[in-house]
């Protein structure tokens, strides 16, 4: 496999002009409007965006189950259904449950014998957290439990592309950190990952690259870092007398900072550090409100701009 | 190889679910000795028959078209989980997608006519061996193009539907091919014999009559099998690629 893995993922993923509509009561729903993305073989990516962005759109048509009505897909050169004829993708849909009347481990192994060059199952069982009711009916699995039996659907493929559409919707706190330490060990293999999200904090922290979408199309590309310094800021306001803003500036999680009156306005990079180093160095601040960070705050502003300005924000 | 695992995937989980057994099997087993047990050996007027072997034949038409029909609503459930786009996305053929529906309908359709079989011995149907032999082969035949509808209907409608869909679509079958009640003339004869379910109820009767498919009968069931097939490769591809 390790073998012959580079030639089957020369290329990478590439996005050329994709497009789709669909047709709605109302009209036609631009859901992608003309998308160029290109991702590198073992990379991982990204794909952030509020509800309605076109992520889902655009995974589809990557995976081959929706024909875009303008631009091409290639996945490791190939279109879309041959690098899935050819066992090169495993996908966690965004929507879905499991069949009925299987065990866990019944449904994993069926998923495995499709594929030319699959995990071991104990092992996906094992890395998913399975183990322990691998001979449970899939219908008596809980919430989070569907959702982990569902990423070993995709990995037990041992795919070169693993795509995950908003994968941790149904898990708790704790659920979602296995979750992507798992992810992130398996992109370690030199797997490429493409994943859908619309928390900036899970891209930020799984993903080496961040695809901003809204409203169907690409509205920034880049590090997680840079995303996240472009999008990810919220305000804090206070009221404190007597210091200078230029100090609150330097302050850990604070970008910049102004003074109205009595009322400082800090914009944070990161509010939590922010206001911790606030309160501890300053006691008499009060009447705090932080306020922003929402992406979708983020996208209606980078959105928001005119047309040449919003293309100026995509990355070449 | 693959393809092989998916179709005893399949039978599992079929057989496994009760409510299948119920409606595939129990009811026309139920039917049978509700109707034929209280009177077995009593010759139905105006026939040759006894009651015993008449419900065993036309119980047998209608039990294979329920198995065979089941397999849409079980696809209706499998869409609705999106287990249907889950499998689109992974190497299993279009082709052993189908073979597994294909195979494990009948599978259940045979475990029914066995047990009609079994059935209509304990209550004294007997027959020359070749007549049976010939009547199953015969409904194996028109169990084709119910097969191939079963897959379509199942990529056509969503579960709420699927229960008045199925139910619908198995009594104007049943009745418009003869199940309940012979159809001797008329429009509802020259209607009955375009429908596959008419030829079905014939190869039961040739376990009554002795007379096989006339050819119009091969070329109906053959006509249906084209385009019910190709009706249910269409409505696959429509199911899982948003046009
Ligand atoms: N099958 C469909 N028919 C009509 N509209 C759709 C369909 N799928 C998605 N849309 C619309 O396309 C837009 C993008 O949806 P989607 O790709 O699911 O966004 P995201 O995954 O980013 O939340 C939305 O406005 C959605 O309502
Ligand atoms: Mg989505």
């Amino acid at each position: 496999m390790t073998a012959q893995a580079p030639a089957q993922t020369d290329g990478g993923i590439r996005l050329n002009g994709l497009i789709k509509t669909f047709r709605g009561p109302h009209g036609p729903i631009h859901a992608v409007r003309g998308i160029d993305v290109s991702i590198a073989a073992g990379e991982t990516a990204a794909l952030l965006g509020p509800n309605g962005a076109g992520k889902s759109t655009t995974i589809d048509m990557m995976l081959g189950l929706s024909k875009p009505d303008g631009g091409t897909v290639t996945v490791f050169g190939r279109p879309p259904r041959e690098a899935v004829d050819a066992g090169l993708i495993g996908a966690m849909l965004q929507s879905g449950a499991l069949i009925r009347d299987v065990s866990v481990r019944e449904l994993v192994t069926m998923m495995a014998s499709l594929y030319p060059d699959p995990m071991d199952v104990d092992e996906a069982l094992e890395v998913t957290g399975l183990k322990a009711m691998a001979s449970q009916r899939t219908q008596k699995l809980s919430g989070g439990e569907t959702q982990r039996a569902r990423f070993a659907l995709a990995i037990v493929s041992n795919p070169e592309l693993l795509v995950l559409d908003e994968p941790t919707v149904a898990m708790d706190v704790e659920g979602r950190r296995e979750f992507w330490s798992i992810m992130r060990a398996f992109a370690a293999r030199g797997r490429t990952v493409l994943f859908a999200t619309h928390y900036l904090e899970e891209a930020d922290a799984n993903a080496d690259r961040a695809i901003l979408m809204a409203h169907g199309r690409v509205v920034a590309d880049g590090p997680t870092t840079e995303i996240k310094a472009r999008v990810g800021r919220r305000t804090l306001r206070a009221t404190l007398e007597d210091v200078d803003p230029s100090t609150l500036a330097c302050l850990p999680g604070v970008a910049s900072a102004e003074r109205h009156g009595d009322a400082v306005i800090l914009s944070c990079t990161d509010s939590d550090q922010a206001i911790r180093a606030l309160l501890e160095r300053y006691p008499a601040a009060r009447d705090i409100e932080i306020t922003g960070g929402s992406l979708e705050e983020a996208f209606l502003e980078l959105t928001g701009e005119p047309d040449d300005e919003v293309s100026e924000l995509v990355a070449p | 190889m693959s393809g092989l695992a998916y179709t005893r995937f399949e039978l599992v989980r079929t057989f496994r679910n009760r409510r299948f057994y119920i409606f595939s099997i129990g009811i026309p087993i139920l039917l049978y000795w509700v109707i034929a047990a209280p009177q077995h050996n009593k010759i139905i007027t105006g026939t040759a028959f006894t009651y015993g072997i008449y419900y065993m034949v036309s119980l047998a038409s209608f039990g294979t078209m329920m198995s065979m029909l089941s397999t849409g609503a079980r696809i209706a459930g499998e869409r609705q989980v999106g287990w249907t786009r889950q499998l689109r996305i992974s190497p299993l053929s279009v082709r052993a997608y189908f073979r597994a529906k294909i195979l494990t309908a009948y599978a259940m359709a045979l475990l029914s006519l066995c047990l009609l079989y079994i059935s209509g011995a304990i209550l004294g149907a007997s027959l020359p061996a070749e007549r049976w032999l010939e009547m199953t082969g015969l409904i194996v035949i028109a169990l084709v193009p119910l097969a191939a509808l079963g897959i379509l209907v199942g990529h056509l409608i969503t579960t709420d539907s699927a229960g008045p869909a199925m139910g619908g679509l198995v009594t104007f079958l049943a009745l418009l091919g003869g199940t309940y009640f012979p159809i001797t003339g008329g429009v509802l004869h020259t209607i009955g014999q375009l429908l596959p379910s008419w030829w079905l109820v014939q190869a039961g009767h040739i376990a009554l009559h002795g007379r096989g498919w006339p050819v119009r009968g091969w070329i109906t069931v053959l006509a249906w099998t084209a385009i019910l097939a190709t009706g249910a490769g269409w409505a696959y591809r429509r199911d899982t690629t948003k046009v």
